[in-house]
């Protein structure tokens, strides 16, 4: 017998659309993009039912850029217009890059981050992040059947500041609405820690190609709450590929070598590498061209010698995190191993000896992320009942400013829970000062040369004081992707500086702008088409948004006039958007913003007074 | 109308302002507020939740954070009484803590020198030891005899015991290197 279907009072009775959404994980050797069908997370393959798209871009004159596994063919034959393992360099400079000269690039120091001059012109990492990133969104749309409301785009837990905003730059070039920036192991957490119904205390060592995470996590009854994370964002399987390669170099005696050689010689590396973990030993021969013929043999017991300083590395980073959540190894009820450099037989066993147990592997190290990814990004596009589970993150590196003598002080310690707030004052030098430059700077050390500068901004403006008399406050926020922004206030004149701590490193909008135009120099969809699609998206995303929460207590907290004003609103966007008036669209959202926020803070009083109430009632 | 930001912590947490707080109840009522507040629930909605979700979920975390760590429970106390503890020109330590302080500094500086693991760990336990005396004295000072400076003295004590275990942390990492 069929029973009658009766909703939840206050809930909503129109049929649930499903909005697509899909997680991508933008990694240093491979990238894949997954989404949830049916209820289950499952990687969407290419047409030739592969998973992994190598994250590999080459680019040639009058034509568009090849990506994934018909580009990584090209590597050793066309190396300086075939960008390999770019994460590397996203949100880096020049002089970050230690082993810059052992690449076949042609590098271009730029302020903030380094560029490579290819053939169609200088990219920037960021473009190049973004050429994979489109090649997964189309594959995620054909596969998906419509235009994605949003990704989840995975991050190392331990990447800065400035490679989460490039990150997220990619994201916006490639025309993607990014839900939320998620932390590659915690990610794992959620596609490991779902499936088995996990409590306690569990660690992610996640070593990619080439970034390693640690993350410690508590997870309880749905809460999935990272006490640390520590790590090294330039250290991962590439490293284990350079050093075959210098041990082969020293081997042959240091032939002459040209660019495509040394491409071959690091494939030639990276196959070794891989062949080892089923092999005690394998031969490696490379045909130079020059016609010499290399041709040696790698054993396992050479390959853990040169490489354990790499495994060593890994774990120091991992006893750092245990000791800053508190805890130590006794506490630790399993260990989940995370990325494809986890597949070597070494690596295992080290953390088998560390941790005093098996490590966890039974899910695909290579797929585990995206698949976490894609479960949040259904969660995040308000596809699940929103009390399902909770993920609390935090931030990896302590954020601070310079202080006299070249000090840093810092303000949000790592490891702090996000979104997280912090305000500090700070007062003048000098008398009659009317300035106060701000550096902010991230990284644990205390001399700010040590660390990474994010910004530098000024507020002018300060009444003229004897030293000492003005009060400065400075505030951080870090919202819950991790990027921060940060103002600044005098507090007894009230002069007033904020900044979305970017523009030392990050892209401008017309950055943003001069880069999509140059890529539609060779793509067919025209610009002010997108522009339009997109402020369409944004607007019909909203309007839904708000008639959700008009159901579900307009009723209660809106007043008659309060409710006509915004009915009206929504009826004059819906009209808009059937126009093609891309500005005058962006402008009525905007307006439809503002008028609902007093609405959005009044919801959210009422749910933290229901969840008083309850504890209230809980507590007797 | 708009955000009612007036509520101290315990309010925020339903709990009774004392240094002694029932911590399970603390950890079940942040996740119940933040269930409600993160921004992971408002990602999908407009602009205008979103920011409010962002301002209340790291106020909670901020009332959560503070309420949590004892130390920072009784700062918050003591600044409930209009007392800021940690200004530099509130009170001054008792001589035998300073010299106290200055027994362990070397020590730390002793055993990272004879890079003696063992040595290192016999002065955290000694730190320790006396940072949960310390402890149980705030527990006196402030729920049962309301002795403000009293409690002041002892918060900016175990502010230096704070940093003191933190750069046996330090010593740590580079012993383990």
């Amino acid at each position: 017998m069929a029973l009658l279907q009766i909703s939840e009072p206050g809930m909503s009775t129109a049929p649930h659309q499903h909005r697509l959404a899909a997680g991508i994980d933008l990694g240093t050797t491979n990238s894949l993009v997954a989404s949830v069908r049916n209820g289950v997370a499952v990687v969407l393959n290419d047409e030739d039912g592969r998973a992994l798209l190598p994250s590999v871009v080459h680019y040639q004159p009058a034509a568009p850029a090849v990506v994934g596994y018909a580009a990584q063919a090209l590597q050793s034959i066309d190396p300086h217009n075939t960008i390999v393992s770019v994460k590397r360099f996203m949100g880096r400079g020049l002089a970050d890059i230690a082993d810059a000269a052992s690449f076949p690039y042609h590098f271009v120091d730029a302020p903030g981050m380094v560029q490579l001059k290819t053939c169609v012109g200088v990219k920037s990492p960021v473009q190049v992040s973004a050429d994979i990133l489109h090649v997964l969104r189309d594959r995620a749309e054909r596969s998906m059947g419509g235009e994605l409301l949003g990704v989840v785009i995975t991050v190392p837990a331990y990447f800065d500041d400035a490679q989460r905003q490039a990150t997220k730059d990619a994201a916006k070039l490639a025309g993607l609405n990014v839900l939320r920036l998620l932390n590659e192991p915690t990610a794992a957490a959620i596609a490991y820690g779902l499936d088995n119904a996990s409590e306690g205390i569990y660690a992610v060592y996640d070593l990619g190609g080439g970034t390693f995470d640690i993350s410690i996590l508590r997870l309880s009854r749905g809460v999935f709450e990272v006490l640390a994370t520590n790590g090294d964002s330039a250290l991962g399987g590439d490293d284990f590929d350079h050093r075959i390669y210098c041990w082969i170099l020293e081997q042959t005696k240091f032939p002459e070598l040209t660019a495509n050689d040394t491409r071959l010689l690091l494939t030639k590396a990276r196959d070794a590498k891989e062949r080892l973990t089923e092999h005690p030993q394998v031969s490696i021969t490379v045909l130079l061209s020059s016609g010499e013929m290399l041709d040696v043999l790698l054993t396992t017991a050479i390959f853990n010698e040169i490489t354990a300083s790499l495994v060593n590395k890994t774990l120091q980073p991992t006893r750092k995190a245990l000791r800053d959540a508190g805890l130590t190894i006794d506490d630790v009820k399993g260990v989940v191993m995370v990325g494809g450099s986890t597949r070597m037989p070494r690596i295992q066993s080290a953390v088998a000896e560390f941790f005093q147990q098996t490590p966890l592997t039974n899910l695909d190290p290579d797929k585990v992320v995206a698949l976490g990814a894609a479960i949040q990004a259904n969660v995040l596009a308000g596809n699940r009942a929103a009390d399902d589970w909770l993920l609390l993150d935090v931030i990896p590196l302590s954020l601070g400013i310079e202080t006299m003598g070249g000090l840093a002080e810092k303000i949000i310690p790592r490891n702090t829970t996000i979104p997280a707030a912090r305000a500090q004052e700070f007062t003048t030098y000098k008398d009659g000062q009317t300035a106060m430059s701000i550096h902010v700077v991230q990284g644990e050390r205390e001399l700010v040369s040590d660390c990474r500068s994010l910004a530098k901004f000024e507020l002018r403006g300060i009444p003229p004081m004897v030293a000492g008399a003005a009060r400065i406050r400075v505030t951080f926020q870090v919202d819950a992707d991790g990027l921060l922004s940060v103002s600044a206030e005098e507090l007894k004149s009230g002069v007033h500086a904020t900044i979305v701590v970017k523009p030392a490193y990050g892209l401008e909008d017309e950055d943003i702008t001069r880069m999509l135009k140059a890529s539609y120099e060779n793509a067919s969809l025209d610009m002010q088409l997108r522009a339009l699609q997109e402020a369409r998206v944004e607007a019909q995303r909203l309007l839904e948004a708000t008639q959700t929460a008009l159901d579900e207590n307009g009723a209660v907290l809106l007043d008659a006039d309060e409710i006509v004003g915004i009915n009206t609103m929504m009826q004059g966007l819906s009209t808009l958007i059937a126009g093609e008036d891309h500005h005058a669209i962006m402008a009525a959202t905007e307006s439809l913003n503002q008028m609902t926020s007093d609405f959005a803070a009044r919801r959210m009083d009422i749910s933290v007074k229901q969840v008083l109430a309850g504890q209230r009632i809980d507590n007797l | 109308m708009g955000l009612d930001f007036s509520h101290n912590y315990f309010e925020l947490f339903g709990l009774t302002p004392h240094y002694e707080i029932d911590s399970a109840a603390l950890l079940s009522t942040f996740r119940h507020l933040q269930n409600q507040v993160h921004p992971d629930k408002f990602a999908h909605l407009s602009e205008a939740e979103k920011r409010v979700s962002m301002q209340w979920s790291t106020r909670v975390n901020e009332a959560y954070q503070t309420l949590k760590s004892p130390l920072n429970r009784a700062v918050y106390l003591l600044q409930l009484q209009g007392i800021d503890a940690l200004a530099q020109t509130n009170t001054h330590l008792p001589m035998a803590f300073l010299m106290q302080q200055i027994e362990w500094r070397e020590a730390i500086q002793d055993a990272q020198q004879a890079r003696d693991i063992a040595a290192l760990q016999s002065v955290e336990a000694d730190v320790a030891g006396y940072s949960k005396q310390w402890h149980e004295q705030l527990l006196a000072q402030i729920d049962q005899q309301q002795d403000w400076l009293a409690a002041t003295n002892t918060v900016r004590q175990l502010k230096f015991v704070t940093k003191i275990m933190s750069e046996i942390d330090d010593v740590y990492t580079v012993l383990e290197a």
